[in-house]
């Protein structure tokens, strides 16, 4: 099962974190402030697992954003590695060739993609397509609860 | 009102959103905590907005600053508010925070229950989907408890996006609430053979994380998953299987066989997907075949991940990784921190008596090259770890081993100081031959402490010191020089160190000093012996004034000791005796468990106060806290020196005896001193003498490398030997055979120890329990998941339902709130949909004119109570109409003697996209029966069922009837009223409930001398029924009569058998069945007409077949 996922800039700047088992906001930031320096510290060339605690943690750089999920003892690197491809992939597709901005202003959706991909740790749906589609429905859902409130609605003057 | 809706949508036209915020926090790096600051004022205000788009915008604010790092925990209600809008954006948002912000320790989360309880079961499924992810995040063991069965509801749901979303969250409710486990593992594992490709897989997911904790357990779903295996095509799955299965098979060998040629598919299938490697790495750690996989490694380029997959083969085929020696040991080399942690991971497999010194000298020397602490401490311990491990197994010579600890004594700046000294301690305790040359590295490294003690402050490694001082003390009759070493110790450097050692160092002196004594007892000139008591008088005052009160304490009585025995010394007397006997008898090694093995003597409680409790402030006031060093117990053990070795050996021969005569006592595994002892001719193999006097390069630190070559140069010797006496006895036999090829390298067995030694194995107490179950960390939570799921389930397993409960259940202070709101929340939904259905008619009019039940015939299996031990099951008394089939079994409520329990489930068969909802239950109350319906509810009043049917899809209800007379069947006309969704029509079915005899009767156990009283006391009424044309073996009657008519076997002889029923009313039905030709069976109860009527009902059990 995985842990948690964290998305983080080369500068060391948190941009999305998912926590799958719970913990103390304490220990949360600590373990969060210590992986990212062991991750910053590792060279482009090192591979993309390594120990740490109990855990292992799996990374990947795309750009100038990481991808770093902590898994369990018995979790496999590379499914893990590839979850995180696959996560990737979906931002790619929801936001058209995504970027760290994209990110950073839409976190919410982001949240809301990582939600419909994995549950609790595990993978929910392994298909992009039903991933996508899941997503697609709901923002529609959204809109149709936003577009007839337009604000001179709301203020009654129309 | 409007004035204010007007104000509040103009406020948020201006109001930051969170574009605004991240932008603004952009532009703000230089105070970017002002600016913070000066929003979290804002989003305050905001929140304090009726306007919920308001708030929910300020509650995407705050998770985004969550994230960030700022506590948010002060608005945890304004996100349940959030979280209970109607509209899905803000419900979506409301639950994203939660789910980041919420943790076991928020007490908001009390206050959710309902609402995620409402959203569950939301007609909009993206309402149910959004509460499920949130919950899967926050989930509580209260949470869990009160959720599981609307969650386990939901893993039918229709749509797959609920299915596999709540098939995914019960293993976290699992975790919470172990208990939910077997009553939803039928439905889990249902989910297995799902339609949909993601439910399927979330399914799999969920049981091999369970099963990979308690794999035994799940052995019954291997043929399932076998399945699965050859006909998935999802990689994701296969894997997770795979891995599945590599837990499966150490515990069912027959598997491993079976899984070879699947395997081997999959492999050529994968062959160039990356995957493979994960598959490959999943095999390899329980497979037989690893010719295959051994390929795939030639070809690794990943480094990382053929070091892995070794190691994990490592465990079962040691032999073919370790001709990759040199290429793990290059690894060595990597930059790659991880690769080099693997590497030295595999390492510690390969390892074997052979190739240990070679492997533990390149491991020094990248000690020496390696940089960073944290690697070189890591080093450190491998090193430790393999030489150490399974007792010592493969270290052939302990004199390498002890120079290889003082070596590592060099090593700066480690913090393993205190593992170095517990190992010197631990070789030199336990290894009796190897004392006299442990004691003289120690003593060496006692005269170059000012080496090791740099800095005391920041360097760990003066803990060895520790071990130094006590073996110098403990073993000094090994001493070469007792007088050197004693004033080494007493140097007032030694002052510096910390205070545990310094005890440990007075306490020592005090040994050296009575063998300085002993030493110098025959000798006529007194002055050494005198000098010595001096120079202690001289030296022990500083100790004396040491901070540290353990070695204030340990120096001063010390002192005043010297001082007395000085005196005696002027006076001329013998005092060596005497003192030496202060530190007479052998310590033996106790094994780390012992202390907690003792068993506690009858009649002890350690629970008890032995005095009053201290008061509160008392006990405030004085901690005993650190008074005295909590360092290792055995130097400071009190020791028994009045038991001398006789008698010391007659209880160890008792022990021994009576360990051997108790079957529950597993013996000390003799394995390493039988390597030892065993290995023919031992005590004749030439003993290397060590050579101290050569030049070492730095004073008193040996040099381990020496070891190695005299190692080689010691087995090559006696290689050579060994090899003579065969040609010797070769020559002798002269047969002729021709000269068989010598064999290559010489196998393990054949490196005979260089000492003859004798690893003493640690002692345990007497009596001690021979149990593992100190190995499992309590605190893991997959421990209580070790459940058994093959039993049947039975009474009191179920999850907390939401059900009509009878009116007492209601009055009882516990559940009283909470089934009041269950017994009207689903009235006011009637309504509702009422209200509803009659619109639509009005649209819909032209269809459905005629509706036939067909279409969608529904099934209703009637299951009614459950009993201890009997499994819930679908009666076979079926009562067919064209369009339905209606079964049902009857079972008593144990608790209560006027009352059953009646479990329906509902199944819509429709194949169509018939929904069905708005259900409602009645039944015809007769005089006898009746059905109890929510408090207030008229008598004639139908029941409505709180759920909805999907097509294809079950569910279950309960209903509780109250009894009068259970003596004579009874048969209960009732309808089911409910609307198809899509024709609007409201539809009713009719149907019989048959209360039979035996759906009264509970089984009871009852034992044969209970049984007897009971038949001779005479008042029960007998009857008899004869069963004709019976073939079935006698067993398979009993379990007949046992499983349909609630009966236990009370003695079985032969073909004849008696059997015990109660009733829920406490009536005692007795059977006596006998098969000569026919089977007979003679009946007794105290109630004539129930007993007539429960053989009738047997009699038809057995017609049927």
């Amino acid at each position: 099962m995985m842990r948690f996922m964290l998305l983080f800039s080369r500068q060391g700047k948190l941009r999305l974190q998912k926590w799958y088992t719970a913990a103390a906001e304490r220990d949360r930031k600590k373990m969060v402030r210590e992986l990212m320096q062991v991750v910053l510290a590792r060279k482009p060339k090192m591979c993309s697992f390594l120990e740490w605690r109990d855990l292992k943690i799996v990374y990947k750089r795309y750009a100038s954003l990481y991808f770093c999920c902590a898994v369990e003892e018995q979790d496999n690197e590379l499914v893990t590695l590839e979850v995180i491809h696959r996560f990737v992939e979906l931002l790619d597709k929801y936001f058209g060739s995504v970027c760290e901005l994209d990110i950073i202003f839409n976190f919410e959706k982001a949240y809301f993609i990582l939600d419909e991909f994995l549950m609790g740790g595990e993978i929910q749906d392994t298909s992009k397509k039903s991933v996508l589609k899941a997503i697609e429905q709901a923002d529609l859902l959204q809109e149709e609860d936003e577009s007839p409130r337009s604000v001179l609605e709301e203020m009654g003057l129309a | 009102m409007a004035l204010k809706m007007v104000k509040g949508s103009i406020d948020r036209m201006f109001d930051k959103n969170l574009q605004d915020l991240v932008r603004g926090i952009r532009n703000h790096k230089e105070d970017e905590a002002k600016y913070i600051s000066t929003c979290i004022d804002e989003i305050k205000q905001e929140l304090k907005q009726d306007n919920i788009a308001v708030k929910a915008n300020a509650v995407c604010k705050l998770t985004y600053l969550q994230m960030l790092g700022y506590d948010v925990s002060w608005a945890a209600f304004n996100i349940v508010e959030v979280m209970s809008s109607s509209k899905f954006t803000y419900k979506r948002i409301g639950y994203l925070a939660a789910s980041q912000c919420f943790h076991e320790g928020t007490d908001v989360i009390m206050l959710t229950t309902n609402q995620i309880r409402k959203d569950l079961s939301s007609p909009n499924q993206y309402d149910t989907g959004v509460a499920l992810t949130g919950l899967s995040c926050f989930v509580t063991p209260d949470l869990a408890r009160d959720l599981a069965n609307d969650i386990m509801t939901l893993m039918s749901h229709t749509k797959p996006f609920i299915r596999k979303k709540a098939v995914l969250i019960m293993y976290k409710v699992f975790l919470k609430y172990p208990e939910s486990l077997r009553p939803a593992f039928p439905r889990l594992k249902e989910k297995l053979e799902d339609p949909d490709p993601g439910v399927q897989s979330a399914a799999v997911n969920v049981i091999c994380e369970l099963a990979r904790r308690n794999p035994k357990n799940y052995l019954s779903l291997a043929p399932l998953f076998f399945k699965l295996m050859t006909s998935s095509t999802n990689n994701w799955v296969l894997i997770k299987i795979i891995k599945l299965f590599g837990a499966l098979t150490p515990l069912e060998p027959r598997l491993g066989k079976k899984l070879i040629e699947p395997l081997t598919n999959l492999i050529h299938r994968l062959h160039k997907h990356l995957s493979v490697f994960a598959v490959l790495i999943s095999l390899s750690s329980g497979m037989p075949n690893h010719s295959a996989s051994i390929q795939c490694l030639a070809c690794v380029l990943v480094k990382y991940l053929g070091l892995l997959a070794m190691s994990k083969i490592l465990k079962t085929h040691p032999k073919s990784v370790q001709s990759h020696k040199d290429l793990i040991l290059q690894c060595l080399d990597d930059k790659d921190e991880s690769i080099r942690l693997r590497a030295l991971d595999l390492l510690y497999g390969m390892v074997s008596k052979k190739n240990l010194m070679e492997i533990v000298k390149k491991l020094m020397l990248h000690m020496d090259k390696a940089e960073g602490t944290t690697y070189r401490d890591e080093l450190l311990t491998k090193i430790i770890d393999i030489c150490s491990q399974s007792n010592y197994q493969y270290i052939t010579n302990f004199e390498w081993y002890i120079s290889i600890l003082v070596e590592l004594t060099r090593l700066e700046g480690t913090r393993h100081g205190h593992l170095i000294a517990s190992q010197m301690l631990d070789v030199a305790i336990r290894v009796k031959a190897i004392r006299g040359f442990a004691v003289a590295q120690m003593a060496m490294l006692l005269d170059n402490a000012h080496m090791l003690t740099g800095n005391t402050q920041r360097n760990g490694i003066c803990e060895v010191l520790y071990a130094a001082a006590w073996i110098c003390g403990e073993f000094s009759e090994h001493l070469k020089d007792p007088l050197q070493t004693l004033e080494a110790m007493l140097r007032p450097k030694v002052a510096t160190l910390p205070g545990h050692i310094q005890a440990v160092y007075v306490q020592n002196v005090a040994k050296l000093f009575a063998t300085v004594l002993r030493g110098q007892e025959g000798v006529p000139d007194r002055q050494v012996a005198q000098e010595t008591s001096q120079l202690l008088i001289d030296r022990l005052p500083l100790f004396v004034q040491s901070a540290n009160l353990e070695v204030q304490e340990r120096a001063s009585c010390i002192l005043q000791l010297v001082k007395y025995v000085q005196k005696l010394q002027q006076k001329e007397v013998q005092v060596a005796e005497e003192v030496t006997a202060l530190f007479a008898g052998e310590l033996n090694p106790v094994a780390p468990k012992a202390q907690k093995k003792v068993p506690v003597p009858e009649g002890l409680d350690l629970d008890a106060w032995i005095n009053e409790p201290p008061s509160e402030s008392e006990s405030e006031d004085e901690k005993p806290k650190a008074v005295f060093a909590q360092e290792e117990q055995r130097p400071t053990r009190p020791r028994h020196p009045e038991v001398d070795e006789k008698e010391l050996a007659r209880r160890r021969e008792a022990r021994k005896q009576e360990q051997a005569n108790n079957p529950f006592y597993i013996k000390a595994s003799p394995s390493s001193q039988k390597v030892y002892a065993e290995t023919p001719g031992v005590e004749h193999i030439p003993v290397v003498q060590i050579d101290l006097s050569v030049p070492l390069k730095v004073p008193g630190m040996p040099m381990s490398d020496q070891y190695v070559k005299l190692e080689e140069e010691r087995r090559q010797r006696e290689k050579a030997e060994r090899k003579k006496k065969k040609e010797k006895k070769r020559r002798k036999d002269k047969c002729g055979r021709g000269h068989r090829a010598e064999s290559g390298g010489e196998s393990e067995e054949d490196i005979t120890p260089a000492h003859t030694v004798d690893i003493v194995t640690e002692e345990m107490p007497e009596n001690a329990l021979p149990s593992d179950e100190d190995d499992k960390d309590p605190s893991d939570p997959h421990k209580a998941l070790d459940i058994d799921l093959d039993k049947p389930l039975v009474d009191n397993e179920k999850l907390p339902v939401r059900a009509h409960r009878p009116p007492d259940a209601l009055k009882s202070p516990v559940e009283g709130g909470e089934g009041e709101g269950v017994a009207q929340e689903p009235k006011k939904k009637s309504k509702k949909d009422k209200k509803e259905k009659e619109k639509r008619k009005s649209k819909e009019r032209k269809a459905s004119v005629c509706f036939c039940f067909a279409c969608f015939g529904i099934i209703l299996g009637f299951v009614i109570g459950r009993t201890r031990g009997a499994p819930v099951r679908p009666l076979a008394v079926p009562e067919t109409s064209s369009f339905l089939v209606q079964s049902y079994d009857i079972q008593g409520n144990l608790q209560d003697g006027s009352q059953v329990v009646v479990s329906v489930i509902f199944e819509n068969k429709s194949s169509s996209s018939s929904f069905l909802k708005c259900m409602e239950f009645n039944v015809l109350d007769s005089l006898n029966s009746k059905l109890q319906r929510p408090e207030g509810a008229s008598p004639h009043e139908a029941v409505t069922i709180p759920f909805q049917l999907p097509p294809g899809v079950s569910n279950e209800a309960r209903f509780v009837f109250s009894v009068q007379s259970i003596v004579m069947p009874q048969k209960l006309k009732g309808t089911l009223a409910f609307i198809v969704k899509d024709s609007s029509t409201h539809e009713k079915l009719d149907f019989k409930l048959h209360f039979t005899c035996t759906s009264y009767m509970i089984t009871t156990p009852c034992y044969s001398d209970a049984f007897a009283k009971l038949l001779e006391s005479g008042d029960l009424k007998a009857s008899s029924v004869r069963l004709e044309g019976v073939s079935m073996p006698f067993h398979h009657l009993l379990a007949r009569i046992c499983f349909h008519h609630h009966f236990s076997v009370v003695e079985r002889i032969d073909s004849c058998a008696s059997m015990y029923s109660r009733s829920i009313q406490g009536h005692h039905v007795c059977l006596l069945v006998k098969t000569v030709s026919t089977v007979s069976i003679d009946a007794k109860c105290d109630e004539p007409s129930l007993l007539e009527n429960v053989l009738q009902e047997i009699k038809q059990t057995f017609a049927k077949c």
